[in-house]
Parts: C-alpha cells; sequence; structure tokens
C-alpha cells in the first residue's frame, strides 16, 4: 500500500485544528473586509462626483485584473519599508480582503441598480432626504438582493485563502507542505488537505446555490 | 390523413387530453377553435413530435408517430423513425421562431440542404420562389430583427413550405402581431389554403378567418371535442351551449 | 521616431536592471495561459454540452467533474498534481505541464459551466422550430443552437481568462519561472521591491487589458452574427466569476 495509514493518523488532528483554524480565520476575516469594504467602494463609485467616483472604479478595476498573489507580495514585502509591520496571517486577511472588495462592490452595485426606480420616485414623493433614503429604502434591499451572491464570495474567498501560505501563513495548506516537507512526502497531507476544501466547498456552494433558487422566487 | 385514437397526454397531475379520437383527411383543412387551456396546441405539439402522448395512438399517413414495429413488437420511436414522419408535417409557429443566426435566404433554405439533402442552389431557388410569393422578395438578404412582426412570420411561413410538408400545423400565427399586420398574414395563408392540396390543422382566435379557410371547426373544452361541424352551422348555429358561451366571449373581445 | 524595446537592458536605472527578467517571464506567463486556455476550452465544450444532455449519466459525470474543481482552488490542485500525485502513480509531471493542466482542468470547469448556461439559454422556440423543419439531434446543436449560445459565452469567456490569466501565477509557486517567479527572484537578490512590484502589477493589467480588447472584438463579431447591434455589457462580470 503505498497510502500511510499510520502518518495520517498522525498528522490529522494537527491538520484538522491548527491549519484548519488559520484558513477559517483567514477567510472569516477576509470576507467581512472584503463585504464591508466592497460596500463603501459600490457608494464611491455611485458618487455624483466624478472626482471621486471615477478613481475609486479605476482602483478597483485594476485590483480585479491583477492576480491576489502579486497583491500580497505588495503588503507582504513594500509595507515594512513604510513602518507598517504586521504578522503575515493579518496581511493575507488585508489582502484577500481588499482583493474580493473589487469583487463584492460590483455585486452591490448590481443590487442597487436591481432596486427599482418606483422605489426612488416614492422616496422622493415621501420628501425623504437623500442619505435617509439610502439607509432606509435602497440598501436594505439592495444588499438582500446581494446576498446569494456575496455567498458565494465567501466560498471563493475560502478556497483561494491557500495562496497565504505563499506568503508562509500556516494554514491547511502551508501546514501540509510543512509536514510534507519534514519527509519529502506530500501525497497523505496534500490529499488530506485538499479534500478538507472539497468538503467544505462543495456542501457551502450547494447550500447557496438553493439559496439563489429560494430568493429568485 | 391524420388519426388520433384515444389520445390522452397528461403534464405531471394536468389531463390536458382525454381519449381523444378524431380524424382528418387528405386535403382536408380544419380549425380547432376552444377556450386556452383546453389542448388545441397541444394536439399540434403531438403532431409535431414536441411533445409524446401519454397513451393511445397518433396516425399520419398510415404511419404510427409515437411507436414503431421492430419485429412484430411495438416499441417507442427513435430519432429515425420521427425524422421520417416529420418529413411530411411542416409547423408555423405564434413567436415565429426565425433563427437569428442567419439571414432570411438561410432560414429557408438551411434545412433543405442539412435534413433534405437538396443541393443548395436549388434551395435558394425555391427560396426566393416563395419569397415572392409570400412578398418578400426583396428582403432575401436581409435580417431577421430588421423585419416587422408581420414580415417575419411570412418567412417563417416560407420556411415551412420550402420542406413541402404534406401537412401544415398553424399554431395562432396572428396572436403575436399587431393588429394591423393581423390581415396580411391572413390574406397570405388564405391563397395557401385554396390554392394547393394542403391538409391544414390551424388553431386560433380569429373566428372570421377560421370560417375563411377551414372544411370543419373543431370546438375544444378541457381535452374533449365539444362539437364539431362546418364553419357555417358552428358558427351560424352552435348545437352545445358551450359553444355558443366561447363564441359569445370572443365576439364580447 | 526612436522605437524603445521595453526589453532592453539598457533602458536607465532599476528600468534596465529588472526589464530583461520580467520580459522572460512575461513570456513564460503568456505560455501558460495560452495553454492553460486551450485546455480549458477544449474541456469546456463537451462537460459543458454533456452537462445541458437528456441523459441522465451524462449529466452526472459532467456534474461531478465540475463539482470536484470548482470545489478546491487551482493552487491546491496544482500542488496535489505536483507533490501529491507523483507518490501515486509514480510518474512524476514536467512543472510547466503539471501548471498548464492545473490551469485548464480548474477553469475548464468554471467554462463548462458557461458553455451550459449559455445552451440553457437558447430559447425553447428555436430547438422546437429546428425540430418543426427535420434537423437531426446533431444539426440542431450545431446550426441552430451553439452559434446562439456562443454570443452569450463571450462576456463570460472574457471573465474567466482574465481568472485564468491572473492564477498563472500560482505557478511560481512551484517555481515555475513565470512573471510573479522573476519578480520575486529580483527582490530577493536586491532590486528596488516597490519598483519591481510596481511594475508587475503594470504588466499583469495590460495583459488583462488586452484579453479585454481582444474578447470585445470577439463579442462585436459574434453578436453580428445574431443581428444583435449593441450587445449588453458588463452583465453578468461578477457573479460569473464567483462561480
Amino acid at each position: 500500500m503505498i497510502w500511510d495509514w499510520d502518518w495520517t493518523m498522525e498528522i490529522l488532528p494537527d491538520l484538522l485544528t491548527q491549519g484548519l483554524l488559520v484558513t477559517l480565520q483567514a477567510t472569516l476575516g477576509g470576507a467581512v473586509l472584503a463585504f464591508v469594504l466592497g460596500l463603501f467602494v459600490a457608494l464611491l463609485r455611485r458618487s455624483r462626483r466624478s472626482y471621486i467616483s471615477r478613481p475609486v472604479g479605476a482602483i478597483s478595476e485594476f485590483i480585479r485584473s491583477t492576480p491576489l498573489l502579486v497583491q500580497l507580495f505588495v503588503l507582504y514585502y513594500v509595507m515594512p519599508d513604510f513602518g507598517v509591520r504586521m504578522t503575515a496571517l493579518t496581511t493575507g486577511i488585508i489582502g484577500l480582503g481588499v482583493h474580493y472588495a473589487s469583487y463584492t462592490s460590483e455585486v452591490y452595485r448590481a443590487g442597487i441598480d436591481g432596486v427599482p426606480k418606483g422605489q426612488w420616485e416614492a422616496a422622493i414623493a415621501l420628501n425623504l432626504p437623500r442619505h435617509w433614503t439610502w439607509i432606509s429604502v435602497i440598501l436594505p434591499q439592495a444588499v438582500r438582493r446581494s446576498l446569494p451572491a456575496l455567498g458565494n464570495y465567501l466560498v471563493a474567498i475560502f478556497k483561494e485563502s491557500p495562496q497565504l501560505s505563499i506568503i508562509t501563513v500556516v494554514d491547511v495548506i502551508g501546514l501540509a507542505r510543512e509536514l510534507g516537507s519534514e519527509r519529502f512526502r506530500y501525497l497523505e497531507p496534500m490529499t488530506i488537505a485538499g479534500l478538507f476544501f472539497l468538503l467544505i466547498a462543495i456542501p457551502a456552494s450547494i447550500l447557496i446555490r438553493r439559496m439563489e433558487r429560494r430568493f429568485d422566487t | 390523413m391524420i388519426r388520433f385514437d384515444k389520445v390522452g397526454k397528461r403534464f405531471g397531475d394536468v389531463s390536458v387530453l382525454r381519449e381523444l379520437d378524431f380524424h382528418v383527411g387528405r386535403g382536408e383543412r380544419v380549425t380547432l377553435i376552444g377556450p386556452s387551456g383546453s389542448g388545441k396546441t397541444t394536439i399540434l405539439r403531438l403532431l409535431m413530435t414536441l411533445e409524446r402522448v401519454t397513451s393511445g395512438t397518433i396516425h399520419v399517413d398510415g404511419q404510427c408517430l409515437s411507436h414503431m414495429r421492430r419485429g412484430d413488437r411495438q416499441v417507442p420511436a427513435d430519432e429515425r423513425h420521427l425524422r421520417q414522419v416529420r418529413k411530411k408535417i411542416g409547423m408555423v409557429f405564434q413567436q415565429f421562431n426565425l433563427f437569428p443566426n442567419m439571414n432570411v435566404l438561410r432560414n429557408i433554405t438551411e434545412a433543405p440542404v442539412r435534413a433534405l439533402g437538396v443541393p443548395r442552389e436549388q434551395a435558394e431557388d425555391k427560396a426566393h420562389e416563395l419569397l415572392k410569393m409570400v412578398g418578400l422578395a426583396d428582403k432575401a438578404h436581409a435580417h431577421p430583427s430588421q423585419l416587422s412582426g408581420g414580415q417575419q412570420q411570412r418567412v417563417a411561413i416560407a420556411r415551412a413550405l420550402a420542406m413541402e410538408p404534406e401537412v401544415l400545423l398553424l399554431d395562432e400565427v396572428t396572436s403575436a402581431l399587431d393588429p394591423e399586420l393581423v390581415s396580411g398574414v391572413q390574406n397570405l395563408l388564405r391563397d395557401i389554403a385554396h390554392q394547393g392540396n394542403l391538409t391544414l390543422l390551424c388553431v386560433t382566435h380569429e373566428m372570421n378567418f377560421a370560417r375563411d379557410i377551414s372544411h370543419r371547426v373543431l370546438m375544444f373544452d378541457q381535452g374533449q371535442i365539444v362539437e364539431e361541424g362546418p364553419p357555417e352551422q358552428i358558427f351560424t348555429e352552435p348545437a352545445q351551449q358551450r359553444t355558443r358561451d366561447f363564441l359569445q366571449a370572443v365576439l364580447d373581445a | 521616431m526612436i522605437t524603445i524595446n521595453p526589453c532592453s537592458a539598457e533602458l536607465p536605472g532599476a528600468l534596465g536592471e529588472t526589464m530583461p527578467f520580467l520580459c522572460d517571464g512575461t513570456v513564460i506567463t503568456l505560455q501558460s495561459a495560452i495553454g492553460g486556455s486551450v485546455i480549458a476550452i477544449a474541456i469546456a465544450l463537451p462537460v459543458g454540452l454533456m452537462a445541458t444532455s437528456r441523459h441522465r449519466r451524462a449529466r452526472a459525470v459532467a456534474r461531478v467533474y465540475m463539482e470536484f474543481f470548482r470545489g478546491t482552488s487551482v493552487l491546491v490542485q496544482l500542488f496535489w498534481l505536483f507533490y501529491a500525485m507523483p507518490l501515486l502513480t509514480g510518474f512524476q509531471l514536467d512543472k510547466i505541464f503539471a501548471g498548464v493542466l492545473a490551469l485548464g482542468l480548474n477553469l475548464g470547469a468554471y467554462g463548462s459551466e458557461v458553455v451550459r448556461g449559455a445552451v440553457r439559454a437558447v430559447p425553447r422556440g428555436q430547438r422546437e422550430a429546428a425540430v418543426a423543419l427535420n434537423f437531426s439531434p446533431f444539426q440542431r446543436m450545431r446550426y441552430v443552437v451553439l452559434p446562439q449560445a456562443f454570443v452569450e459565452m463571450v462576456p463570460p469567456m472574457n471573465n474567466l481568462l482574465i481568472e485564468l490569466l491572473k492564477a498563472t501565477s500560482l505557478l511560481s509557486a512551484i517555481t515555475v519561472a513565470d512573471l510573479a517567479y522573476e519578480g520575486r527572484l529580483l527582490v530577493n537578490s536586491g532590486s528596488d521591491q516597490l519598483i519591481v512590484f510596481a511594475l508587475l502589477l503594470v504588466i499583469y493589467f495590460l495583459l488583462s487589458y488586452l484579453i479585454t480588447l481582444l474578447m470585445r472584438f470577439v463579442e462585436r463579431r459574434a453578436a453580428r452574427v445574431v443581428g444583435r447591434e449593441r450587445p449588453r455589457r458588463r452583465a453578468a462580470r461578477t457573479v460569473e466569476a464567483a462561480r
């Protein structure tokens, strides 16, 4: 048998606890940041002042068009030169959050555009102040419409979080590489790590598809 | 030409046709009328093999639509058998269904060339002839999206005729048209009906049109034939209360 | 007029130091992206069609492939192909080949979804008209459904190709000498970090932009085929990318 069960049992607990914990931290941290930042970006892009909306749009487009990995490099290698010191995990969370904010802002934007025009007109007819229209009428509806797509991005952030291992974060994949390099044997740790992702991501995306269908009706 | 024997069709729990028997002779023109949901369109779709019967059999020109013989057993028809039967039948749809990825000429020639193996030149000559007949000789190279609804439906009629069917099915062909375009298409179909010996099966809500073109009218309700007869009889002195109610409702609309 | 070779070592200062290496990396990045997209498209078309098949078994096979490869990221698949698989099969893939294969398999799964969605988006009446005109099932697909589905595929494919380009940077993790790898090497050997990474980002951005220009051209051609003057732009961009 090629597969080493003894070693599997030995490394499984570490991967499950230590590794998965870091992966989940990175995912949740990144997602929260992406969801919040994305909303602000979406609002700034809707600004009537073009000196705000244009640059924000351009930066967002730029971030979406370049690899997360290189953005992580920038944060990890360049920021310390400016006196900003962070742990690798924090750096990774910021990287994930900023990168995916460029995607979630588009989701919110579609959500905002999807709110029927009549809602705006009704708010004007009621003489609601503009900022209050946003807060109490438009955003609640827009965010609700955005939820299924945001769920997709939560899964996407989870799946892409292993990139953090390249900037030395010891998540599931980072740990698997470490364990593998100790014995020059990657089969067991990499396979287990891969299975973790499948076991979480597939049910999660099926769940989100169900949710999408419910929201459709 | 067309024979329905105890045909039943269900969609899930809903029974659309029940034990339906009827017969259409060669060259006969029959119009199906009745409230929506009464199963008229389903009959056309069954004939075009877009749906399969739940029970019973349909014969077209002596050939069974849904089943074929293998040895001495009846087995569900395979694609080859279906294509054999479809050769005799053409259909014009309510929504035209022209192919947006082809110009008018290719919409008409593509099927004869691909499905019947007619040489392209011959198919194009025929297509130009048909376009002339439907009054669109100058639109051969236009794109479907550049045509009005009425013009699109004329092309769709030419397209169906290019396959030289023996039976032509017309499924509410003027329902999707703007009111001012209806009569043009109807006049065209009237000419086609009176000059050829096509067997015609037509579903429509236009009673005048039905009166002009058909030999026989079938009144449908809830998946069954309520009444049938020549148009003069059905439209002037219907025997059944349900037919009277239906005609009243249509005339009021 | 003077033409400047952007890859020349004669360029002033840090540019001359770094650009020759970054250009080498760009070539590898482009090669991986092209190789990956060829594999991805070669997979997406048949698998996407299988996913719309009437046959339950064909649909199931397509579904399993799509779920499996969308369930993990390129990086995980890459590590597995490169580090774990050799032990299992006793055969070590060349690193570039492992990389291109992982890219193709992963993006092929997303592409299958695009193909499936586009084929299903063709109105039912189109298929029915093709049946009424007695086309064979193959002819219905070839002459009626696919040409119309193709138009729907182009915008989401544009996004996928950009995702694929970005994912090539992960090949650097198994020491393929692509753009990201060359950049990191330069930084490790003492070049100015800020300049190197800024150049990296700009080059990736330009490549993404190139893909978009190319796909817009394809889209315009495709839209003309089905007689749509102005294709709906940008509609599905984010939603597709998340899948």
